[in-house]
Formats: C-alpha cells, structure tokens, sequence
C-alpha cells in the first residue's frame, strides 16, 4: 500500500478497449506507477488530480485540452504512444509548462515495414490476387492477371525522416532507383548509403517515381500536399503508397485520380477520418488497397513503444534529460 | 537480325538448301522463320498480344488451333514449342505429331510439369528461364512474408467492412525487422530473398543441398543450419526449392511440429512440397500460427478445400512472376534458349533429365 502510494501517479485512458492501453503493459507500468484511468479520475477528482504527474496517450486518447490540464496541477510530463503528435496543441501545452515526448525509435522500423508491405502488396496485386484465388466460382487465374515489377523500379519518398530513410534502405536491396524528397537535405554519406537522389523540387520526384510513397507528419504545410496537380504529375502507370496521415492526400482527388487511370493505384495505411464512412467512394475502388493504420501495429513495437515512453516520463519527473522530448515549433 | 533469321531458317526446314524465288518478300520471311507452337493468343489460356507479337519476331507462330486445324502440315513446321503456364501440355500423342521438333521453351524456372525423360527419348530438347523470373519471384516472397506478418489482407476486409466502426487499438501483427528467417532452397531465387531479408536487419539461416561459399554466405548474412535446427529457430520458413522426387512433401507433420508456434511457412516453391493435408491440421491446431502460399496443388485448389477457409492462410493464385516486365523478360530469354538450339549455339539454360 505504501508502495502504491509512493510511486507517482500515471493517467490513461483506459485498459483494453477501443482506446486503451495495452492489457500486456499493465504489469510493466504498475512497476514504475500508480495507474489511473480516465474513470477513476473522473470518478475521484479531487483526491487523484495531484497525484498525476504524468499521462500517456495511448492511439491518441486521452484528449488534452484545457479543462484537463487545468485541473492537474502537478502534471510534469506527457508521453505520446508513437511518432505523430499533430492531434495536441503543442504550444498550450508547453504553457502550462507540461513537457511532451514522443516515441520515433520504437515507431521506425515497423512503420517503414508496413510502407513495404503496402508497396509489395500493391504492385503484385495481392489482395485482388487473394480474392481470386479463393473466391467460390474461381477456375482458373487469367493469365493476364498481371501487376507491376518492384525491383528495379523507381521510389520517390516523401519525408526523409528516420522512416523514410529506413523505407530507403528496404527499398535498395529490391535495387529499386531511390529518389527524396526533404524540408532538409540529408548529408552526403547518408545519402550515398542508401543511394538516394535529392529532389529539391517535389514535381521532379513525382514525374519519374513508380511509386511515391509519403512519408511525412501532418503540419499545416503538409496538410493536402498530394492533390489534383501533384496526382496527374505522377506517371499514370505509378502507384501512390500513405502511412503518413490521411490528411496529406486529397482524398476526393485521389478517387478521381484512381477512377480515371491518372494513376494506377494507391495503398493507404492512413485515411481521414479513421475508419472512413462505409459508404466512402474509397472502398469501393479495385485498384485501392486500405488498411486499419497497421504502421506501429506489432507485438515489439508496441512494447517497444511503452518502454520508451517510460524512458521519457521517469526523465521527465527526475530532472533528466528526455530522450525524445517534443518542442512546439 | 531478320536477314541472319532467313539465312539459316532456310538452311534448316527441310533438310538440303531449297531455294525459292521469292515472290513477296513479307510472306516469304515468314515461311522461313522457324514453326513455333503456342497455346493461343490472348483470352484466359493463351500468350499476351505483346508477347505474340515479339515471338512472331523470330518465328512463324502456329497455335494449337491452327495445328489441330491442319496437322500433317502444320505440324512439319514445327521446330519449338513455347510453353507458358503449362500450356500447352506436353504428350506423346503431340511429340508423335511433330517430327521436326527440336526445342520446348518452358517460360518459368519449374519444368515438374513436363515429363522430360519422355520429351528426352524424343531427342527434343528442353529449356527454361530461370534469371527472368529470379527478382520477381523473390519479390513475391517477401510480398507473402510481410502481408501475413502484419495481417494484410484479414487488416484490408477490415478497413472495407460495411460491419467496421472503428480500428481496434490491440489488433497486433508480428514484427519482421530483426526476427529470424529460414531460407529452404539457397538457389537464385532464395538467393535474391536473403538479400532483401537482410535490409530488414532479419536473421538470415538456410538450407541447401549445397552450402553457398563464405563470400556469399556473408555478403547476405545468412547462416547454413540443417533443417531441423532452421525449422525450429525460425519465425518466418520459406520455401524456394525445385519440385523433384526429393523435394516432394519435404514440409510433413514432422517438420510442422518442429516449427515454432508463433511462426508463419511461405511457400512461393510448388505446392506439393508441402504435405498441405498435415498443413491444414497444423494451421488448425495453431502448431503455427500462419501460412501463406503462392502455390498449392493442384491449382486452384478445389473450392470446398480447408485451406481456403482458415483466416491464418493467405493464399495467391500463383502470380509469383505475374508481371508486366517479367513476362516479357521469361519469353525473351526463352526465345533465346529455343533460338540458340534451333541455330546449334550453346544453350544458356537446357534442363535436363534427371
């Protein structure tokens, strides 16, 4: 009891659920905090509002806005599960003198698998080829069932961040020609690792590319940065890859897009809203591949992500420095 | 190259040196271009309109209709066959029928299909394309491998059900950066899997029936292990082995029950490697969580077939080299094999009996 009471608070939203941390995390978290969920708190406001130091947002939830931070005065740190932080006001935050951190090391690898995995799954026509080979009146495949080379081919990346460039490295052992595109150019070696081109202009990737694949966070400059003109400057034989935020890609200009053949296809791992209505044109498009925002979502790399968020929360609370503090722009 | 063709098609049809007036100069280039059997042209069964139009390059193209049409004559042109998705099949009663046959083409790396000791007493010979389909076919084992890892296509049924009202947060793939891949077969193509494996950081063992060298083995990171040690060390086995007597039913219960129970099979080889009747018991007494299967035997698999209803399987219609560009690079290089006999040269890739 007295361990309990010592430990400093942790809020979540809840465990399990639709929005709730991880039933497999619990254990580990309970060694390092008192955990409270967004019921017990609202529950018994007045006597855990000062024990929560810390919060951890699991897929996003719970929402921060005034009232909440208001009402724990002794929040120190709040710890994002994952890699985006475009769904908090970073700056209201910062005033209230809460530090932010996020999880890029965990998030990494499995995202920039999951741009594969999307890639692969889109030029081979795999889910279409999945349907065909176990639908009910299927005798044989056409041999004009044919989907498109990866190696070899031509990958523009937008956003050459830690998974973009991780993207690069896959996509260099398919021999795939690799061009970029950054805010920031990245330094020779790592470029010449991965053999990389820098695009300074946007268009000059999207005209050459096989496939573009968006690699981007959500920021007002990036918000609708693949529209009408971008999708009808990229080969009508190209595939367009999102596992960044549904937000960066026109939507109703990508259903045109893929309606018409101005490109071939698109594989979206992200959509806005998240799900998409079930009457979306979207869903209803052959050469469109969606899944569930698969990007993080692995055994290792959501335990990954846990330990990494506690990594910057028992900083955070002892004065050390995070490893992966997030500042307001 | 068409005046090198005339030169020699003519030297070769019929024996002795006829020499014929040409009176239209098209027409006569196609007689003398070499007689080579298709299946069809375009439809379900037959060759892509591009692909026919560059073998009619280098041959006179007959299909099985036209030859069944007008046999005796058709079937003296014939010096090559090009075979494509096993068609057309290869029997003695066709064999019989074609006294000038030198050469098939297989478009593909896998002959198990044709009866080559059959076609070998025939005195024709055989040949295959095993570097146009190499990429492609690794391509798509890493396709398989990643799309069941991470739930693809169960996650894409997902994202289009009309019953979908939200994305549940603990819905979990496996990871595949850094966990251990056992490569059955370290030909070209398994060859071409570990390369690409290696840039996910994976553990890279293998099993051949000859170890590579040292310089190759380190050039990809991969580790020679005998079988048992690969099947129970693994979280992802793939298959990339020829179909032989040897190879047939080499995944049984056995090798199931070895694997561990967290790990996926991916067999992009042939079907019949795989036992799939101790397939499917193991995929359904979860002995490993998941298959994904390029091939089955037959294909397609009968329609009330278990593998077909368990949600722990991926299973493609056999589109390992289904591409635009691999295609054309398997009819290529079979045209080249079929050129290279029918002109006495070298043959890059003859298979022989075994």
């Amino acid at each position: 009891m007295m361990e309990g009471e010592e430990l400093p608070g942790l809020l979540v939203n809840e465990v399990g659920g639709m929005h709730g941390i991880l039933h497999d995390h619990v254990e580990f978290l309970k060694k390092h905090f008192c955990l409270i969920t967004m019921k017990e708190f609202l529950e018994s406001e007045k006597n855990l509002r000062k024990k929560v130091q810390a919060i951890y947002l699991w897929w996003h939830k719970p929402v921060i806005d005034k009232d909440l931070l208001q009402s724990l005065p002794n929040l120190k740190v709040i710890a994002n599960s994952g890699v985006g932080m475009d769904h908090l006001d970073l700056k209201l935050i910062a005033s209230f003198g809460v530090k932010m951190a996020n999880a890029p090391r965990a998030v990494s690898s499995s995202t920039a698998d999951t741009g594969m995995a999307l890639l692969l799954a889109s030029a081979r026509r795999l889910v279409e080829g999945y349907h065909v080979a176990i639908s009910p009146g299927m005798e044989y495949c056409e041999a004009d069932f044919l989907g498109v080379e990866v190696t070899g081919a031509t990958l523009g990346i937008i956003g050459m961040g830690s998974i973009g460039y991780k993207i690069a490295l896959r996509a260099k052992a398919f021999e795939m020609k690799i061009l970029y595109h950054n805010r920031t150019r990245r330094k020779e070696q790592e470029e010449q690792a991965v053999g990389a081109i820098y695009c300074e202009k946007l268009d000059d990737l999207l005209c050459q590319a096989d496939f573009v694949m968006v690699v981007v966070s959500l920021t007002p400059q990036t918000h609708k940065l693949i529209g009408k003109r971008e999708m009808e400057l990229m080969k009508p034989t190209a595939t367009l890859v999102n596992i960044s935020r549904g937000a960066v890609v026109d939507q109703e200009a990508l259903v045109i897009a893929l309606r018409t053949g101005v490109i071939r296809a698109a594989a979206l791992d992200v959509t806005y809203p998240e799900p998409l209505p079930r009457d979306h044109p979207l869903l209803k498009l052959k050469n469109v591949i969606i899944t569930p925002h698969l990007g993080i979502k692995t055994d290792k790399a959501t335990r990954m992500i846990t330990e990494e968020a506690v990594e910057n929360i028992l900083a955070a609370l002892t004065g050390l420095p995070m490893p992966s503090e997030v500042l307001p722009s | 190259m068409p005046a090198e063709g005339r030169g020699w098609a003519a030297a070769e049809v019929g024996g002795a040196a006829e020499r014929t007036v040409p009176e239209r100069p098209g027409v006569m280039a196609e007689q003398e271009l070499p007689g080579l059997l298709i299946m069809d042209v375009g439809g379900t069964h037959g060759v892509q309109e591009s692909l026919a139009a560059l073998l009619k390059k280098h041959f006179c193209v007959i299909t099985m209709k036209e030859l069944l049409e007008n046999k005796k004559e058709m079937g003296k042109k014939i010096q090559s066959i090009f075979v494509s998705e096993c068609r057309p099949a290869i029997d003695k009663e066709l064999l019989e029928s074609l006294p000038n046959l030198k050469v098939i083409g297989n478009s593909g790396v896998g002959v198990d299909h044709l009866n080559l000791k059959m076609i070998s007493n025939f005195g024709v010979k055989v040949t295959n394309t095993p570097h146009a389909v190499a990429d492609s076919t690794a391509d798509m084992g890493m396709a398989l491998m990643l799309a069941s890892a991470r739930r693809l296509v169960e996650g894409s049924q997902i994202a289009v059900s009309p019953d979908t009202k939200y994305f549940a947060a603990d819905w979990l793939g496996v990871e595949v950066t850094r966990a251990t891949l056992g490569i059955i077969g370290m030909g070209r193509i398994g060859y071409k899997v570990a390369q690409r494996a290696r840039a996910f950081e994976m553990k890279i063992l293998y099993h051949n029936r000859n170890r590579r060298s040292k310089e190759e083995e380190q050039a990809v990171g991969a580790c020679y292990s005998e079988m048992e040690d690969l099947l129970q060390q693994s979280d992802f086995v793939m298959l990339v082995v020829n179909l032989t007597p040897e190879t047939e039913k080499l995944i049984g219960k056995k090798e199931l029950g070895l694997m561990k129970h967290t790990a996926t099979l991916i067999n992009i080889s042939r079907g019949a490697v795989i036992d799939q009747d101790a397939l499917v018991e193991a995929l359904q007494n979860k002995t490993i969580k998941a298959a994904a299967l390029d091939v089955t035997y037959p294909e397609p698999l009968p329609r009330n077939h278990p593998l077909l209803k368990l949600n722990n399987v991926i299973i493609t219609p056999h589109i390992g080299t289904a591409t635009v560009q691999a295609t054309h690079m398997m009819a290529e290089e079979a045209i080249a094999n079929m050129l290279s006999v029918l002109k006495c040269q070298p043959i890059p890739s003859e298979v022989f009996p075994q």
